[in-house]
């Protein structure tokens, strides 16, 4: 048992946590995310020369070397600055798929893009009527010739505006629902046929709904077995969540500090409104929340190496405690800052959103308490 | 980072196993810890274990303890929460044990140590007074020079299991002049010293855990002053963290969820299983996230101390979080059992013809303690510090503010 981290986990973290603090400071992101690109391909570029987005891939794959762990000491460092750039979608979904289900010449083709940072991936599982489930699927793939046709309607895919590849679930066979014949795809996004409205989401990122008509996919472009793709779902879904739940730790952090020391500053009754009980009980009940998250998302993270039953016990149980805590801590971090809280100038409020829409993503509270039960 | 186990802890687990297996007293097999047990079944394991060097594993291996690491010490503590055993009682073990080899003479050490590790001393504890709870440091037990004795005069209560005790650990006002904490010290006192009286006090669950100490012209050698006169507040509040790193009870816990999962898959609500119902595993599974979260967070900090850290301020969040979730437990056994919550039982466990017991026992064993159980627990989050002064040691030593 061992909870230290490598000196070369240690000097990634300094690494990042120097470049957020540097150039991701709060009037730069302001700017980024209201410019028309809605990111800064300059901080995509910056983060495959600092060797982060190669960190979890092996060296035989063109990678550093990294795992699971590196991913979280990333992502804590992009939630603490509120970071947008499509890291998850792009190098934790897609370089997953790619990793556990990908052939040899599928790695050849989309690692070494991701690694230098020419390659932008978004992930479109989610669909309009499927909420959290991966196999609640109506995007069919249709055998033709070799290859496959595309139809369907994907919902909110994160970063689908900035990519250059997307990764599609859909339905090769069996009945919408059934957990065999779900199939996953990697598909350039200006392949003929695809149809994208993109829109900002309001926790400061972009997002948009993707129409496939009629798009037609070689034989090669099927990651893993036609059919036998929800296993691989799930388990690199699994490595989302371990990491979003990281992003959260960070975010709840920087939130739970922003406010401890407005506490410290804000007079009222000709006292610092941290002098009252009634606050400081709340701001210590936040820390703790933030303790136990962490803690959850170390298991989460050194689970999902283990048994099946194990890592989605482990996860969901990540997913549930995070998702209380990023909403315990968002709304009374809220709450203590006053009306500034509720200010678009204000950070606090910034980070309340960023951790009110984590809850949904991969699964909120209640899905992954029912998963939990359900492997009891 | 990982979370497995080596191949030497997991021999050291088998280890462990095997000699509780081979070597804890069958009578009290599965047993937990009750409170009306008699003296010699609390000292039972603690004996065995003194014989075989591992009753007080954190101590230093000079005073008798063990080269153990945290993560060791860790599974020894699962190993014995697993076979419910009764385990060393804290007072001498965590308590005044580390006080007397940190701050104690070398007298006091060499007086005291062995009859700790042995088990044949026993300890309680003097903090608590009528008027001093949460506000410890304003309590009024006076010790007045005289030659070379100190003259106690005094009320202590919730003095745990004194009923047993050889000798207790007392905090007394030395400096009647001084700032509260400033004027207290750290005494030993013989509990077969004439003007000690021990009245016994009834608990919400019928039993008799604590007790009020009177002290009356209790006459005490100055030998018996650990460190310094009037520095006792420093030896209290390193006792008082101490106290509080072991008392996550996170392997108990674990063993406990466990039980419950069993009584809820035994009692059946709609002709199903009880645990089958969402609303009742939904809890359960709120429980076992929020427990798995603790146990976490109690092997982040062990491998903090590891490195050199001692037990710090963190260890308020085990201590809060720690008992809150046994209060649930408990809580959520007592809701298990359903109305065989209500029987009131006696101390001793009923089994037909019992001559200790004037009723005949009705409903599954499993539901004879879950009420007396559930009613001792909310003891936790009062004693130790009670979890709103843990919140203010956070607010002041974590929060800064």
């Amino acid at each position: 048992m061992d909870f230290n981290f490598t000196e070369e986990q240690d000097m990634v973290r300094d690494g990042l946590s120097r470049m957020v603090r540097e150039q991701y400071d709060w009037e730069t992101r302001r700017k980024a995310i209201a410019s028309d690109a809605g990111w800064r391909p300059e901080v995509w570029a910056q983060l495959a020369e600092l060797g982060i987005l190669g960190m979890p891939f092996s060296e035989a794959d063109g990678g550093f070397g990294g795992g699971a762990v590196d991913a979280m000491v990333i992502m804590e460092e992009f939630g603490k600055g509120l970071v947008v750039e499509p890291f998850l979608p792009t190098v934790v979904c897609a370089g997953g798929f790619l990793k556990h289900g990908g052939t040899a010449a599928q790695k050849e083709e989309h690692i070494g893009g991701i690694v230098a940072g020419s390659s932008v991936f978004a992930f479109a599982y989610a669909e309009p009527r499927g909420r959290f489930d991966y196999a609640d699927l109506e995007t069919t793939a249709k055998k033709d010739g070799s290859g496959y046709v595309l139809n369907g309607h994907k919902a909110v895919v994160v970063g689908a505006p900035w990519a250059t590849h997307l990764i599609v679930t859909a339905r090769t066979g069996g009945e919408r629902r059934d957990r065999d014949g779900v199939s996953v795809f990697v598909v350039a996004k200006d392949a003929a046929g695809i149809v994208t409205r993109d829109y900002e989401t309001v926790d400061g990122r972009r997002a948009a709904e993707v129409y496939f008509e009629n798009v037609s996919v070689p034989a090669e472009a099927l990651i893993g077995g036609e059919g036998a793709g929800l296993g691989l779902i799930e388990l690199v879904t699994d490595e989302a969540i371990a990491a979003l739940c990281a992003e959260a730790c960070g975010a709840m952090k920087v939130a739970h500090a922003m406010t401890v020391e407005y506490s410290r500053q804000r007079k009222q009754f000709g006292v610092p409104i941290g002098k009252f009980q009634v606050l400081q009980h709340r701001m210590v009940d936040m820390y703790t929340a933030y303790e136990q998250s962490v803690s959850l998302t170390y298991l989460a993270t050194l689970r999902l190496g283990a048994s099946e039953t194990e890592r989605k016990r482990a996860v969901s149980a990540a997913k549930v405690g995070v998702g209380q805590a990023a909403r315990l801590i968002g709304q009374d971090a809220v709450q203590i800052h006053g009306g500034n809280g509720v200010t678009d100038e204000y950070a606090i409020g910034h980070y309340f959103k960023r951790l009110t829409i984590f809850d949904a993503e991969f699964g909120n509270v209640d899905h992954h308490m029912k998963r939990h039960i359900a492997l009891a | 980072m990982n979370l497995e186990f080596t191949p030497e802890e997991q021999a050291f687990r088998d280890e462990v196993r095997t000699f509780i297996e081979e070597n804890y007293p069958k009578h009290l097999a599965d047993f937990g810890m009750r409170e009306d047990m008699e003296r010699e079944d609390f000292l039972a394991w603690h004996k065995i274990l003194g014989k075989k060097g591992w009753s007080v594993p954190a101590w230093p291996v000079e005073y008798g303890g063990t080269d153990w690491t945290p993560t060791q010490r860790y599974i020894w503590s699962e190993e014995n929460a697993r076979a419910s055993t009764v385990m060393p009682l804290p007072f001498g073990v965590s308590m005044v044990g580390p006080v007397i080899y940190t701050f104690g003479n070398a007298e006091q050490k060499a007086r005291h140590l062995p009859g700790i590790v042995s088990g044949d001393v026993w300890w309680c504890q003097g903090y608590s007074e009528p008027g001093a709870g949460s506000d410890l440091a304003s309590l009024k037990t006076t010790a007045v020079r005289d030659g070379d004795h100190y003259v106690i005069n005094g009320q202590k209560t919730w003095t745990t299991l004194a009923q047993h005790a050889d000798w207790g650990f007392f905090l007394c006002r030395t400096d009647p002049s001084a700032k509260a904490q400033e004027g207290i010290s750290f005494i030993l006192i013989d509990m077969k010293t004439p003007g000690v009286e021990v009245k016994p006090i009834k608990l919400l669950d019928g039993g008799y855990e604590v007790n009020e100490t009177w002290l009356t012209d209790v006459r005490v050698p100055v030998e018996n002053l650990v460190g310094v006169e009037n520095k006792g507040w420093t030896y209290a509040k390193f006792l008082l963290a101490h106290e509080r790193s072991g008392i996550a009870g996170v392997a108990r816990s674990k063993r406990g969820v466990e039980k419950l999962r069993e009584i809820a898959a035994n009692e059946t609500l709609d002709g199903a299983p009880l645990i089958k119902d969402f609303d009742f595993a939904r809890k359960v599974s709120q429980l076992e996230i929020d427990l798995a979260a603790l146990e976490i967070t109690e092997l982040r900090t062990l491998a903090g101390e590891q490195a050199g850290k001692g037990p710090g301020p963190e260890s308020s969040i085990l201590k809060i979080k720690g008992t809150e979730i046994q209060q649930r437990l408990t809580e959520l056994t007592l809701e298990a059992v359903g109305t065989y919550g209500a029987p009131l039982y006696g101390n001793i466990a009923n089994v037909p013809g019992d001559a200790g017991s004037n009723q005949y026992p009705v409903g599954p064993d499993y539901a004879h303690h879950a009420a007396a159980t559930y009613f001792n627990m909310r003891k936790t989050s009062i004693y130790g510090g009670s979890n709103e002064i843990q919140r203010n040691i956070i607010t002041k030593m974590i929060l800064g503010l």
